[in-house]
Formats: structure tokens, C-alpha cells, sequence
């Protein structure tokens, strides 16, 4: 490559970085500034995911420029997207489970309770 | 076959994933697949018994994109609420969303993308399955939300699976 194409391809590629981080420090700051409990965990599991896959994006494209395929990028993304509503769900379920998410949950709907307060080893 | 490989295609899935981990060809690494493909599924089947049916495999790789494109946007969303909107004005409100899909790889599907898309997130199910308890971190329409996620996930989910 040529070193003007070079020195785009950083810049370019530090922008995404810089931009990511920014989002990381969203989702983190939303978690001070949020009110409740519930609010705050919105903020790790949305801002974090761009902030992550952000670096990812360059971590693979910066190697792919060296003419080098690295695909763990990929497989840290895939797992983060399975991972993140799974840990979110965790916590959602504590929250309802200790009373800190709220006293008024709405109505199943389905004439069963929700899952966390049913009663233990009742069949579904 | 069946009862060595409970779930072929998370066997095959499981061999892919630890090539791309190890990131070379070798033989060694082609042999420490097989076994993790052997073992892991065998493990796990007690906790997922059913075979899932993907009736149509693109749609499902479509619908990947779709959700990728929703998590940037939901990205930008969430952040202006957190950095702009002043804690009192943001009206966060419990949806109950009733799931017409019955296939429980399609509703962990549906689960995992309410969280990671715009404001949403999956807090519980249903006893018995039939609904999802969703939080939505400013949502001065709750219904609607409701709506659009029927209408934008579910019904695609629908067509993918049943």
C-alpha cells in the first residue's frame, strides 16, 4: 500500500477506536447516572456491545491490512452477543427475585405467575 | 448416531468454532474437535432434549443482519438517553409481551434480541412460557412497543422456525 492510503487507513481505523471507546464510557457513566436498578441495566448491555465490537472491528481489520486473517475477533463477538442477554437476564431475575425491581410487575397475561416468583418445582 | 450425537449441528457448529479459535489447520487441532463435539453435546443434552428446526437458514442469517443494524442503532439511542435526557422525563414501564412462537430456541432467540436491541430488555418469562416480561428504559408508548416487537422480530422468528 501506499503511505498516503496507509495514513488514511489508521486514521480511519483510530476513529472507530476513539468512537467505541466513547460508547464504552456511556454505558459505564449510565450506570452512575441512572436511577433505578433496572434503568442502570440497560446502559452495560447495549453501549458496551458497539464499544467492544468496536476495538474487535479494528483489531481485524488493522491485521487484514498486513494481508493477516484473524477470525477470534469474530468468535469474541459471537460469544459476547450470546453472553450479554444471558447475564442481563441473570441480573433482571435477581432484581424481581429480591423486590428491588419493582412491587407492580404487570400481569403474565397467561394465568401463571412469572417464572422468578412461581413457586418452586411447579411445572410448567 | 443419535445417541452419540445428540445435536448434530452443535457438534458441527462446536468443530467450526474451535478452528477459527485456534486460528491454524493441524491435525491435533482437528482431533481436540471431534472430542469437544463428542462430549459437549452429550453433556448439555439432558438440559435440551428437542432437536431445534430451522426451516430457513438464510432467513435466519438475514435476520442476523437485521439485528446487528438494530444494535448499532439501539446503541445510539440508549446513549442519548443516558448522556441528554434528564432523569425525570425518563418514563421506563414493564411490557408484557404474549409469544405466539412455541419452539423454546426461537423464544431464547426472541429473549436475547429484545435485550440487545433499542431500550428493551428480557427480565423474565412466563410459568408456563407463553409470555415475556420486557423492561423498557424510556418508553412513553408501551404498547406500541409491544406491537413492534411482535411485528418486527417475532413474526420473522415465526416464519424461520415454525
Amino acid at each position: 500500500m501506499t503511505p498516503v492510503l496507509d495514513t488514511a487507513l489508521d486514521l480511519a481505523l483510530s476513529a472507530v477506536l476513539v468512537g467505541g471507546g466513547i460508547f464504552a464510557l456511556v454505558g459505564s457513566y449510565g450506570l452512575l447516572r441512572l436511577p433505578r436498578p433496572m434503568q442502570r441495566l440497560h446502559a452495560p448491555t447495549k453501549a458496551t456491545t458497539i464499544g467492544v465490537g468496536a476495538a474487535l472491528l479494528v483489531s481485524a481489520l488493522d491485521l487484514l491490512s498486513q494481508s493477516q486473517i484473524s477470525w477470534q475477533e469474530l468468535l469474541i463477538t459471537l460469544f459476547l452477543l450470546l453472553t450479554a442477554p444471558v447475564s442481563a437476564l441473570f441480573l433482571a431475575k435477581t432484581l424481581i427475585l429480591r423486590g428491588e425491581a419493582d412491587a407492580n410487575l404487570p400481569d403474565t397475561g397467561t394465568g401463571k405467575p412469572w417464572a422468578t416468583l412461581a413457586p418452586e418445582h411447579s411445572d410448567p | 448416531m443419535r445417541r452419540v450425537f445428540p445435536h448434530p449441528y452443535l457438534s458441527l457448529t462446536l468443530v467450526v468454532l474451535w478452528f477459527l479459535l485456534v486460528n491454524q489447520w493441524k491435525l491435533g487441532s482437528l482431533v481436540m474437535a471431534i472430542i469437544l463435539a463428542t462430549i459437549i453435546p452429550l453433556l448439555t443434552s439432558a438440559w435440551w432434549p428437542d432437536r431445534p428446526r430451522v426451516k430457513r437458514p438464510f432467513a435466519l442469517a438475514a435476520y442476523a443482519l437485521l439485528v446487528l443494524w438494530d444494535v448499532i442503532v439501539a446503541n445510539f439511542q440508549v446513549a442519548r438517553i443516558v448522556l441528554f435526557m434528564p432523569r425525570a422525563k425518563i418514563q421506563s414501564a414493564w411490557i408484557t409481551v404474549p409469544l405466539d412462537l412455541k419452539s423454546p430456541e426461537a423464544i431464547s432467540l426472541l429473549a436475547g434480541t429484545i435485550t440487545m436491541t433499542p431500550g428493551t430488555l428480557t427480565a423474565d418469562t412466563s410459568a408456563c412460557g407463553r409470555a415475556l416480561l420486557v423492561h423498557a428504559l424510556h418508553a412513553p408508548d408501551p404498547d406500541a412497543v409491544r406491537d413492534d416487537i411482535k411485528a418486527r422480530y417475532e413474526s420473522r422468528l415465526q416464519r424461520i422456525f415454525e
